[in-house]
């Protein structure tokens, strides 16, 4: 398959080895639109859940016993009724993701560079330590949390479910930040020194600015993990004050589902941020993978 | 950038300080500085991580239970925990349904991930962005996507029996029934990993050079042959990163089996990591949650060393 489209996009000038065998441009044409309307057809499959998802959210009736296909009167009363039951829960996950991200990234930039730049010994070391860290189940974190947490008084608290949820974030941020800041020319940041400034100061300056994309990369990463946190939400809470959407969705779930249409309006409004992720920041994506793939 | 053109100067590192002893020196000053880059992490992470596996270790060598955080008495009960886990009936099933979920993971999301990776590494029109959009059950927080598929996989009003209804198929109590509740959690489970499989076999097939496969035809190679002889082999380190990191990955899956059936109906999605959820959580007996959990650690370790040895030999090669 690969050989023969390869054939085709060398177009006009005749190469002479293919010549006789590349098909015609309207052949050409016709394959690459079944290819285009297979490959939606796969999409369409693929994505049938999220559709189903933001239909039941949208049914008037709040079950999706009798939901039709298509949302042709579609009613907003989920969304009213989702809002005012888990926006408290909403909040507290932006709260939490957020607190996540800074508390995250203010650690693992400059972790990040150092592994990336500075000749360290046991940097080999450390990375080995980052991959196997993210093999520990997070119901291990949980476990050992719980107590300490409950020693410490920061179960139920916002600050606790940060730094629990920070376990992911940190060495993952530290990968992909790393990756890209072994391009960083060591040059503009020996420039800088030899012109006095010092360590950090060179970092804020320059290293951060250069790497903005992949620090962007990362952030947003971090953001979305820690809001689809349920794990810790579940496990590091015992009471209704500090609850996640997440964990407001499994109450949803916990007994028999009386409304899904509740549920399904609560889910779409969780879904949110990978959407706008998906739609708005490709680019960062798309950079922050490259930036890892040059070096 | 100006960045690419000063990269060659990079030899550079060494003119303000060509002379080895006052290099040493000044490095000796910086060094305090560059450790305070790692420091913050490095606390982070032990805080984090080595805390609690240490932790973790500890407490599934003693009796921690609900009293424990009354008395702050957690008295050293040795194995005991693991020889209870174990001979408990529930573990040999959990075992077994977590080997079934991880494999039956695995070689779905990997084929299927292999198949559309395949697909799209094709030149089409919309090819990148649809690829791109088949990122988005991948980023779902999974209690999403729990929610939903449990909404289509309802017995009486879940649109898949409607489906099914259309022809003749009677109603399937996907998540209720214990004979079909692990092949619906592991049907999820698929769907959400599939994304992940793709992603990381097309950027490996990006790196196939072209040429290989012009090369490849010149020489008659068919599609099949270029497949088994070109792309699979250049694939492969590809590969065994994607089979291992999802091993590890769909061994520690919780959020999806608490979503659709809390490990029921009778136990039968009850995996190693729900049941020590199970027992730490919902029955407080820590000692013994923390003993199934380190069981799963030793399983992912397992698998993590054989990660390490594949990762080291890519890059020998």
């Amino acid at each position: 398959m690969t050989t023969s489209t390869n054939a085709a996009t060398t177009t006009t000038p005749a190469t002479r080895t293919a010549e006789r065998r590349r098909p015609s441009r309207d052949q050409v044409s016709l394959r690459k639109a079944a290819m285009t309307a297979a490959g939606v057809a796969i999409l369409c499959v693929m994505l049938f859940p999220v559709y189903w998802m933001v239909n039941a959210s949208l049914q008037p009736s709040g079950n999706t016993l009798n939901a039709a296909l298509i949302p042709l009167e579609p009613s907003l009363d989920n969304y009213v009724r989702a809002l005012s039951e888990q926006g408290g829960n909403l909040l507290t996950s932006i709260v939490i993701a957020l607190g996540t991200v800074v508390f995250s990234l203010l650690l693992a930039a400059p972790a990040a560079y150092a592994l990336a730049q500075f000749r360290f010994r046991w940097v080999p070391v450390a990375l080995l330590a980052i991959l196997i860290s993210q093999m520990i189940p997070g119901i291990v974190i949980a476990n050992a949390l719980y107590s300490a947490y409950e020693g410490l008084g920061l179960l139920n608290s916002i600050p606790g479910l940060i730094l629990a949820n920070s376990t992911n974030a940190i060495p993952f941020a530290m990968l992909i930040m790393r990756s890209f800041m072994l391009g960083v020319p060591p040059a503009i940041v020996e420039a800088a020194r030899v012109d006095g400034a010092g360590l950090m100061r060179t970092f804020i300056s320059i290293v951060v600015p250069v790497s903005r994309n992949a620090i962007i990369t990362a952030g947003l990463f971090t953001f979305l993990f820690a809001w689809s946190d349920f794990l810790f939400a579940l496990t590091l809470t015992t009471t209704d004050e500090i609850r996640p959407v997440t964990l407001g969705i499994y109450q949803y779930l916990g007994t028999q589902v009386q409304n899904w249409g509740a549920v399904m309006a609560t889910a779409v409004l969780s879904a949110i941020p990978a959407i706008v992720l998906l739609v708005a920041a490709q680019k960062y994506i798309a950079a922050g993978a490259t930036g890892g793939a040059v070096k | 950038m100006t960045s690419t053109t000063e990269a060659p100067a990079g030899a550079g590192r060494g003119v303000s300080t060509p002379v080895p002893p006052r290099r040493r020196r000044k490095i000796r000053a910086d060094d305090v500085g560059r450790i305070l880059f790692v420091l913050p992490a490095g606390i982070a992470m032990a805080l984090l991580f080595g805390y609690p596996v240490v932790k973790n270790v500890l407490m599934s060598l003693q009796e921690y239970t609900l009293t424990t955080f009354f008395t702050g008495e957690a008295p050293w009960v040795g194995l005991a925990n693991y020889a209870d886990v174990v001979s408990d009936p529930i573990f040999s099933q959990a075992m077994l349904n977590t080997g079934l979920f991880t494999a039956g993971s695995i070689v779905f999301q990997f084929a299927i991930g292999l198949a559309l990776a395949l697909f799209f590494k094709q030149k089409f029109p919309l090819s990148g962005p649809l690829r791109g959009l088949l990122l988005l059950p991948w980023l779902l927080p999974l209690i999403v996507s729990s929610a939903t598929w449990r909404a289509i996989l309802e017995q009486d009003s879940g649109i898949l029996n409607q489906f099914l209804g259309l022809f003749g198929v009677e109603p399937i109590g996907w998540l209720v029934s214990p004979s079909v509740a692990l092949i619906a959690v592991i049907g999820v489970n698929i769907w959400i990993g599939i994304p992940f499989n793709t992603t990381l076999l097309y950027s490996g097939l990006q790196s196939i050079p072209d040429e290989l496969y012009e090369a490849g035809a010149l020489d008659g190679a068919t599609h099949a042959k270029a497949f088994r002889y070109i792309t699979w082999p250049s694939l492969r380190p590809v590969i065994s990163v994607v089979l291992i990191l999802g091993v590890v990955y769909t061994l520690k899956v919780l959020d999806i089996i608490l979503g659709l059936t809390g490990g029921g109906p009778a136990n039968a999605t009850q995996t190693l990591a729900t049941q020590s959820y199970q027992r730490s959580f919902v029955d407080f007996e820590f000692g013994h949650g923390a003993a199934l959990s380190n069981i799963l650690i030793v399983i992912s370790m397992v698998f993590a060393v054989v990660y390490l040895r594949r990762g080291r030999q890519a890059a020998d090669e």
